[in-house]
């Protein structure tokens, strides 16, 4: 059965949940931050709304645009699409998570924050060359967190494939792990920052001054914005299932584990909207920092990610 | 029951000191302390000396050649001084620099801090040396803010923070002691005990007790005002009453240098090998040049002398970081000597710096001619302390500096080099203040001259002749340090 | 609780004391860095019982007992009473800004697990590998004293670093005996009262608890 069909079908499907499930986690979010608001919300199908409307309508282009401003959105949405078949979100049976571990992950990545970065400057807008350095600041401030705090992980599993780690950890019986809980501190501390929620940015905002991702795509408009905007909803669940995959990988189908997958589905789902939740809370408790401020934060997270792997060798080994 | 008595009077005298007050007769009750102190370490020094060294106290006091000596050393010091600090005091309080709550504080803390050094050469428990040296530390910081000025807070914070830190590395280092020891002895406080750890010093584990060593060094080092860990010694000596600066000098120099000393014999025992020694050699090299060359900048004549301290406490640690009979039998003299010479140099310091209401060493002048006493103490405890002979420095590293050619002659220029330009130094600052003309604001002070010709002498008798039963004194502690 | 769990939460502790000393060096607001020092206190007196509990060692209650009332209820009220009575301005300011105190305080723990790591091979106890965290949170609190500027801020390091010198203590040897902890407490305690007087006389000769002013003491030419 290994050899089969089974392995395509599980990487079609998840595939499909990532583009699927990613407007509906956006759309949850937004909805319960209209709940927790007093506004009545949109409902979970918005983004869905929000995508198609953008894709009918007519792109614009600047006049002295290059092709890598047309090229961007597919590049984005590209790199977003295959960090999807990578991550297992609801299988550890990934054919294609052979060919790429944690660290192609991040690099793929950030070849989407570069490819945005140019095109953000490739206008020649202001605001577009300010939220390009701004990004690029704080993604060089994130990158090397987020793989400090996933090293972590896989030292614990001593593995840097996903798919591996993530069985590693759900085979083992549960442990005390400071090293996990700091780099799980720490991972959240860049998640909000690399998927530009609040308090690194604001992804509702177009305050001028303040916002950093916003800035940059302000130019593309028509199916190019929707490509964005897909994409970004989709780093936003890819980051989630990420965070899923090291941290709190149970319920995650085994190999070959074909009855486990509904159960997977039920779980993931049930993940997906708690950590909507707990998003939703921070959103509400803390106040948007300012730019000076996130330097600071990053370096937080970098040094909660270093305390979890130092004390992997201190305490765990 | 001697051992009880000699810490009981301290503590007994720092009472009724600070019910006394500032009335009267407080400071001839702190010098009636303070000999009765000497008169009982007299006694103890007697019968180790008739019988050698004993355990009393359910272990918790060990008394040997090596800690009595300086026992006696302390206590006489401190009667000196306490015969010192009463004209000087009294000087201070006439011209209001105290007050008399201050005078209160001063004689209370003076006896509470011999107690605490007695108590850290007596007892035989590594954490309570550590206990000990702490008290005495935090009993001597507000001594040194006494006059209450924001260079002697200053001087004062830098002193509790430095020695707080350093201190604390050395508590790590009993920590890591007694997680050696406890692997042989178990839980309680007999694996922290000198003698029973000296016994099994071989069976210590070497690696945990090298390292132990350097957190020994550094904490203790601290104390001693060993470089680079120096910086609270010149402020803390030049910006406290003159007595203090000569009992931390002349004595809590010495019993930071013992702790360490006593540290070393463990860890020699434990690591046969010479890595502590070395680790000290460094250390006191260093002190000993960066010292004398500091000496050349200096201008305030305490901070000069507090730094001819660091000198001379580098010059002790090196003896005993180089070990062999010679060099530790030099170790142990110049600790004795530098303790008398230095206490007097202070106490004619603190005359001079009195006389010309100034500690500036511009502002002194022609002392010869307006106190020949302190003129020519002052001359002499240089010429003592710079290790010209007859005095009794000029014995001590003499002996030094033979056991040095013998054993590592190529470090032996180095050494030569420290302590010809400390002597340089030395003269440069001291003869115009000793020779040249007096300046007009020149007073008259009442002078305690007992102290500086009772020590001075003492330094001299030492170098002419070693009294047979010193000399048997540092023989019996010698086979103690050296194995 | 078998040995191993608690081996196990013993090693948490030791993680977030670990968490709590670079807290210190990060927080800004002197209020915030009593309650992180409280709750450090706390911690480590939780550990210190954890660990009586575990080796059947009575005497280690007392010293937990010691612990919280002593860092974690008296010490901190007094540095709080301190702070109220002299008006102390509430930022907290370093020498070095924060990420490169972060930085250098990570290098500062690599180095103290470096230096116990032939220790931790010899030691048979169940709590051995916090050892190294005891030294770190050690050099933690003696960074924090070189870094900071303010007379409380610098007194917070060196009880931090007490700190450290106790669960150092605990973790490698089940704790010192008794008549040494309690004679380290009584000294911590008198230092704390001399704590007290100093802030008083530096306000009163400098006017201000900032120890830039006391830069008078200099090597002069």
């Amino acid at each position: 059965m290994r050899e089969g069909l089974y392995p395509v079908l599980i990487e079609c499907l998840q595939v499909m949940t990532v583009l699927i499930g990613a407007p509906l986690f956006a759309g949850w979010i937004k909805a319960l931050k209209c709940w927790s608001q007093g506004r009545s919300s949109a409902g979970l199908l918005q983004p869905f709304r929000d995508l198609s409307r953008l894709f009918i309508k007519e792109t614009v282009l600047a006049e002295n645009a290059s092709w890598i401003f047309t090229a961007t959105p597919y590049i984005v949405f590209g790199s977003a699409v295959v960090a999807g078949a990578i991550i297992p979100v609801l299988s550890v049976d990934l054919p294609l998570s052979a060919m790429a571990d944690i660290i192609a992950l991040v690099a793929i990545f950030a070849i989407a924050r570069f490819f945005l970065a140019l095109a953000g400057m490739d206008t020649g807008t202001a605001f577009g060359g300010m939220g390009s350095s701004r990004e690029m600041m704080i993604g060089s401030l994130t990158e090397p967190a987020v793989l400090m705090s996933v090293f972590t992980v896989s030292l614990v599993s001593s593995s840097t494939s996903l798919s591996h780690m993530a069985h590693v950890l759900t085979s083992h019986t549960i442990e005390l792990r400071p090293s996990l809980a700091f780099a799980l501190m720490s991972f959240v501390m860049i998640a909000l920052a690399e998927t530009g929620r609040i308090p690194v940015d604001n992804p509702s905002t177009h305050l001028e001054l303040t916002m950093i991702h916003e800035a940059m795509v302000l130019e593309y408009s028509g199916r190019h914005l929707a490509l964005i905007e897909w994409a970004n909803m989709m780093k936003l669940f890819l980051f989630a299932a990420l965070g899923i995959a090291c941290f709190f990988p149970w319920g995650i189908a085994g190999a070959n584990e074909i009855w486990m997958l509904p159960a997977a589905v039920l779980l993931l789902v049930l993940k997906l909207a708690l950590i909507g939740v707990f998003i939703v809370f921070i959103e509400t408790m803390f106040a948007k920092m300012r730019i000076f401020r996130v330097p600071e934060f990053l370096g937080m997270s970098f040094l909660l990610a270093t305390l979890g792997m130092i004390s992997f060798f201190i305490l765990e080994s | 029951m001697v051992i009880f008595a000699l810490l009981g009077v301290n503590l007994i005298s720092a009472i009724i000191l600070a019910f006394q007050g500032d009335r009267r007769h407080a400071a001839e009750l702190n010098i009636l302390g303070s000999a009765a102190t000497f008169a009982v370490s007299l006694a103890l020094a007697f019968r180790v000396y008739e019988e050698g060294p004993f355990i009393t106290g359910d272990g918790f006091f060990f008394v040997d050649a090596f800690n009595v000596y300086l026992c006696v050393l302390t206590a006489f010091v401190s009667m000196t001084t306490a015969v010192f600090s009463r004209k000087y005091m009294a000087h201070e309080r006439k011209h209001g620099k105290v007050g008399h709550k201050g005078m209160r504080f001063y004689h209370a803390m003076f006896q509470v801090f011999i107690f605490a050094m007695l108590l850290a050469l007596l007892t035989n428990n590594i954490g309570v040396l550590w206990i000990a040296m702490e008290l005495a530390t935090l009993s001597t910081v507000l001594l040194v803010s006494l006059y209450r000025t924001p260079a002697a807070v200053e001087a004062a914070w830098k002193y509790f923070i430095l020695c707080g830190v350093g201190i604390a590395q050395a508590l790590f280092g009993t920590v890591l002691l007694y997680f050696a020891s406890e692997k042989i002895f178990g839980e309680g406080s007999k694996g922290l005990l000198w003698t029973n750890l000296s016994a099994v010093a071989d069976k210590l584990e070497p690696t945990v007790l090298s390292l132990a060593f350097i957190f020994f060094m550094v904490g203790y080092g601290t104390k001693v005002g060993l470089v680079p860990l120096h910086n609270w010694l010149p402020d803390a000596h030049s910006e406290g009453p003159t007595p203090i600066s000569a009992v931390l000098s002349g004595l809590l120099l010495n019993v930071a240098l013992y702790a360490l000393v006593r540290c070393k014999v463990l860890v020699d025992g434990a690591t046969q090998s010479h890595m502590a020694g070395h680790i000290m050699m460094i250390f006191g090299l260093l002190s000993l040049l960066v010292a004398s060359f500091s000496l050349l900048r200096q201008r305030d004549i305490k901070r000069l002398f507090a730094y001819s301290s660091i000198e001379h406490m580098g010059i002790a640690t090196f003896a005993f970081g180089l070990g062999g009979p010679i060099a530790t039998f030099g170790g142990l003299l110049h600790m004795l000597v530098h303790s008398l010479t230095k206490s007097s140099i202070f106490f004619t310091a603190g005359h001079a710096s009195q006389m010309h209401s100034t500690q500036d060493m511009s502002g002194i002048g022609g002392l010869i001619k307006g106190n020949p006493l302190a003129g020519w103490g002052l001359m002499l405890g240089v010429i003592a302390i710079a290790g010209m002979p007859p005095f009794g420095v000029f014995t001590s590293e003499f002996l030094i500096l033979t056991a040095l050619i013998k054993e590592a002659p190529y470090i032996m220029p180095f050494f030569l080099l420290g302590i010809v330009v400390a002597f340089a130094a030395l003269f440069r600052r001291v003869m115009p203040m000793v020779f040249g003309p007096a300046p007009s604001n020149q007073k008259a002070v009442k002078l305690a001259h007992l102290p500086v010709l009772v020590h001075l002498g003492l330094v001299l008798a030492i170098g002419l002749y070693l009294p047979a039963f010193l000399s048997d004194w540092f023989h019996m502690a010698l086979k103690i340090l050296i194995k | 609780m078998s040995t191993s769990f608690a081996a196990e939460i013993n090693s948490v502790l030791a993680a977030l004391i670990l968490l709590t000393s670079f807290g210190l060096l990060v927080q800004r607001r002197i209020y915030g860095l009593l309650h992180i020092f409280a709750w450090q206190g706390l911690l480590l007196s939780i550990s210190t019982a954890i660990v009586g509990y575990t080796a059947g060692l009575h005497h280690l209650y007392i010293s937990a007992l010691l612990t919280l009332t002593i860092k974690v209820i008296v010490l901190p009220y007094i540095l709080y009473l301190l702070i109220h009575r002299l008006r102390i301005h509430k930022e907290v300011e370093d020498m070095i800004n924060i990420p490169t105190t972060m930085l250098i305080g990570i290098i500062l723990v690599i180095l103290s697990y470096h230096l116990m790591s032939p220790i931790r091979e010899l030691s048979t106890l169940v709590t051995r590998s916090t050892l190294a965290v005891a030294l770190a949170t050690v050099m933690l609190g003696l960074l924090m004293m070189i870094t900071r500027k303010k007379a409380v801020t610098q007194i917070i390091g060196f009880l931090a670093m007490e700190n450290g010198l106790f669960f150092a203590a605990t973790s490698a040897t089940y704790g010192m005996p008794l008549v040494i902890e309690l004679g380290v407490a009584l000294d911590i305690l008198i230092a704390a009262f001399i704590f007290g007087i100093f802030f008083f006389q530096i306000r009163t000769t400098f006017e201000t608890l900032d120890l830039k002013a006391m830069e008078k003491l200099k090597e002069e030419e």
